[in-house]
């Protein structure tokens, strides 16, 4: 009756990605490889007016003159920027009217995850979701526009945005994340494909949430997406993205901006849940996934939420970030980044208090399983002037087995007395008498599992919207199949 | 029917069953009683399906099923219940839920439909009356922070919750104040049907006077070495196991 651990463990880990397919969809891709021409091409397919142009060929010559940042704690293959494509759109763009003018494949590629259009619609008749589809590179379907019109909301594909609204564009685009921030933001700035765009005006309270879905599709294809969200003076709205890619062997590079601003008391609540690809069971192939999320709280007592339920990815690096500039400003953070097999995950936040009165929460939660490796990295900065500064944060770390890694990288800068920063992390490891207890009240040790994992995760997973939490559970069960501590 | 034959249980090299015969039938209800170390708790585990311990010897047929040869969960599903002489704490998981989710796995396992929530609900408020358990309780996570005694109670719960056919209580009665005890007690009786057994491991005498068995058991060193009437216990409480263990020195 004795099974031997590591024959448990193995077990576990076998868990293979439920969502590896491709659809096949005729694609509209230009040759691989990166130089000023494919920046100019990009542009030009996208009718970019010529201010879009230059700055995506200023972001360019200073991505050429950076160097792939080295993390302590990812190992990742070196990554060949001319083997990638930086351009691929569905062939016949379908028509936006109604759904029904969708691609059947597409729609039964949606079905497939769950989330399907038609699904989506009802939802959204129902509770209010409008969805903005991505599929590659392109947006293919959007809903609600007009009633959102109505109310002043513009939220449509980026590229959209450069078209019917460049003054908001020029003026918020790079105001939180400049083309010099990074190595894989100077990237992005340069071939970045679409995305969205959401603007709500003063005084608007945003009445439905907003979601995306992202998807990676095209063989060979970097996914460069940008998001840019304005909230103005005491608005209000939530933003929803998720994702989920097909099966591929290939590393896929994902490189992603979001960007908010939120002014005076305006408040915004960004959620995620990511769940690309993230390798087979021996580590082969799955997305690289390096975003770079910040938001800025410009005005005073503006408030921004992030809150991230990450599962998928190869690797993952992402800090969505608070910059609580106006006074009485509030950042929180929610995450769950979940890791198995051979998954990486190096996650966290920065808060970067300089208003008065500044406030902060993070709450981050890893679950690791398999062999692999989750850090949480984070970043509380209190700035000389921000007087009364508060920071509370809690890393918790749930490891299933003794094969993987939870790592915990707390930063503190702090320049003003008056501070109060606390932090607090614990670790802990689902204990087989946990297990075996839930299996003599007739519980499989998955059920097991995902009951204590969801568990465990309740603090983040209640700040999702309501359809988002059911599917995020769904999710994390998905992701840890097999799993035992 | 529960039908142990000659169950040898071992962890590590060091056997602990070495060599356990027990027939339960159903109506019946059987104390097990013995000295610390004896291997009562170990026999429980072993037959609620822990990998902990490698079966060396032996079977336990359980309603003409290869009992041993079942996953933990599937002879729970079955209707073999545990109470836990140490039940586990779970964060984060509501007993709610927990419950809910045991249920119906019992339910789709036997070709049920599943409880709505409402009927779950109502169920669960006649089980919680039974066995008078506090309604905070069952509003909490599993047993976490729950005292010594309230985790006792909410094992007979669980069991009220999933009605099996043949129920392990594990020195239930330990931990109980004496109004807990006569709670418990009544919850087992009221529960108590000719179609089910119980098996009663307890160290006292005193819950047997609530809890009439048909038989009394001495487990010593993995083996069942005496069993007779419930009188067997009240001279088990007046002369300790000395004698029992003097018979058997090997
Ligand atoms: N996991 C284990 N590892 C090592 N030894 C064990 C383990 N489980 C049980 N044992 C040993 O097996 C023997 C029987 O233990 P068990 O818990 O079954 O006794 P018990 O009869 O229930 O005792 P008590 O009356 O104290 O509850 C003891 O000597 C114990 O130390
Ligand atoms: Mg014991």
């Amino acid at each position: 009756m004795a099974q031997d651990k590591d024959q448990i463990l193995e077990e576990v880990t076998a868990n293979e990605y439920k969502y590896g397919f491709s659809t096949e969809i005729e694609t509209d891709t230009i040759p691989k490889g990166l130089n000023e021409d494919v920046v100019r091409i990009i542009s030009a397919k996208k009718n970019e007016p010529e201010w879009m142009l230059e700055y995506r060929l200023t972001a360019f010559a200073h991505w050429k003159t950076m160097k792939q940042p080295d993390w302590a704690k990812l190992n990742i293959a070196e990554i060949d920027f001319q083997d990638i494509i930086y351009y691929a759109a569905p062939k016949q763009r379908p028509k936006l009217d109604s759904m029904d003018d969708v691609d059947p494949e597409l729609r039964a590629t949606f079905e497939k995850l769950g989330i399907s259009l038609n699904e989506q619609k009802v939802l959204a008749g129902v509770t209010g979701v409008a969805v903005d589809a991505v599929m590659d590179s392109i947006s293919v379907s959007t809903t609600f526009k007009e009633t959102l019109a109505e109310k002043g909301i513009i939220f449509c594909s980026f590229s959209e945005a450069v078209q019917e609204h460049p003054d908001l564009v020029k003026k918020y685009m790079g105001s939180v994340v400049p083309y010099t921030d990074n190595f894989f933001a100077a990237l992005n700035n340069a071939v970045f494909s679409d995305g969205s765009f959401a603007y709500i005006p003063k005084g608007v309270r945003c009445p439905i949430e907003l979601s995306t879905y992202f998807r990676i599709n095209a063989m060979n294809t970097g996914q460069f997406e940008r998001t840019l969200i304005v909230a103005e003076e005491d608005s209000y709205v939530s933003y929803l993205e998720g994702c989920t890619a097909p099966q591929r062997d290939e590393n896929q590079l994902h490189a992603a901006i979001v960007e908010i601003v939120a002014m005076q008391r305006a408040e915004v609540k960004y959620s995620t849940v990511q769940n690309w690809y993230p390798g087979d069971k021996n580590g082969k192939g799955g997305i690289y996934n390096f975003v770079t999320k910040r938001a800025l709280c410009k005005g005073d007592y503006s408030k921004v939420m992030w809150t991230q339920v990450e599962t998928g990815s190869a690797i993952t690096w992402k800090y969505p970030s608070c910059i609580l500039m106006g006074d009485h400003s509030e950042g929180k953070f929610y995450s769950v980044a979940v890791t198995n097999n051979y998954q990486q995950a190096d996650t966290g936040t920065k808060m970067i208090h300089i208003g008065k009165n500044t406030r902060s929460l993070i709450v981050s939660k890893g679950v690791s399983a398999g062999k692999s490796q989750n850090s949480y990295r984070g970043l509380v900065r209190i700035n000389k002037r921000a007087e009364n500064a508060r920071n509370y944060s809690q890393c918790d770390s749930l490891l299933m087995g003794d094969q993987c890694g939870a790592h915990t990288f707390p930063y503190l800068e702090i320049n003003n007395s008056t501070a109060v920063v606390e932090h607090e992390a614990t670790t802990s490891k689902i204990g087989e008498d946990q297990i075996f207890y839930c299996n003599t009240r007739g519980l499989s040790t998955e059920q097991a599992v995902g009951l204590i994992v969801n568990g465990y995760v309740k603090e983040v997973i209640n700040q999702l919207p309501m359809e988002f939490a059911v599917e995020a559970q769904k999710l994390l069960q998905i992701s840890l199949e097999g799993s035992v501590g | 029917m529960l039908e142990i034959k000659n169950l040898h249980a071992k962890i590590d090299d060091k056997e602990i069953l070495r060599g356990i015969n027990l027939t339960v039938k159903p109506g019946e209800i059987h104390a097990i009683m013995g000295p610390n170390g004896s291997g009562k708790s170990t026999l429980s585990s072993v037959l609620a399906g822990s990998d902990v311990y490698e079966v060396s010897e032996g079977s336990v047929s359980f309603y003409g099923k290869d009992l041993l040869a079942l996953p933990a969960e599937d002879r729970a599903r079955e209707g073999l219940f545990y109470s836990f002489q140490y039940p586990v704490e779970i964060p984060g998981v509501s007993m709610v839920n927990f419950m809910r989710t045991a249920l119906n796995e019992h339910r789709k396992y036997n070709n049920l439909k599943p409880y709505t929530a409402g009927e779950f609900l109502k169920l669960m408020r006649e089980k919680k009356n039974l066995v008078e358990i506090d309604s905070n309780l069952t509003n909490r996570s599993v047993n976490e922070g729950f005292s010594g005694g309230e985790k006792k109670k909410n094992e007979i719960f669980q069991m009220a919750m999933l009605e099996p056919r043949v129920a392990i209580l594990d020195e239930t009665d330990s931990g109980l104040d004496i109004d807990a005890l006569r709670i418990v007690a009544n919850g087992v009786n009221k529960l108590k049907s000719k179609d089910n057994a119980t098996i009663i491991i307890t160290h006292y005498q005193r819950l047997l006077d609530y809890i009439i068995p048909d038989f009394v058991h001495v487990l010593h060193n993995g083996r069942i070495v005496k069993s007779a009437g419930k009188e067997l216990a009240f001279e088990l409480e007046e002369k300790g196991y000395d004698w029992i263990k003097k018979e058997f020195e090997d």
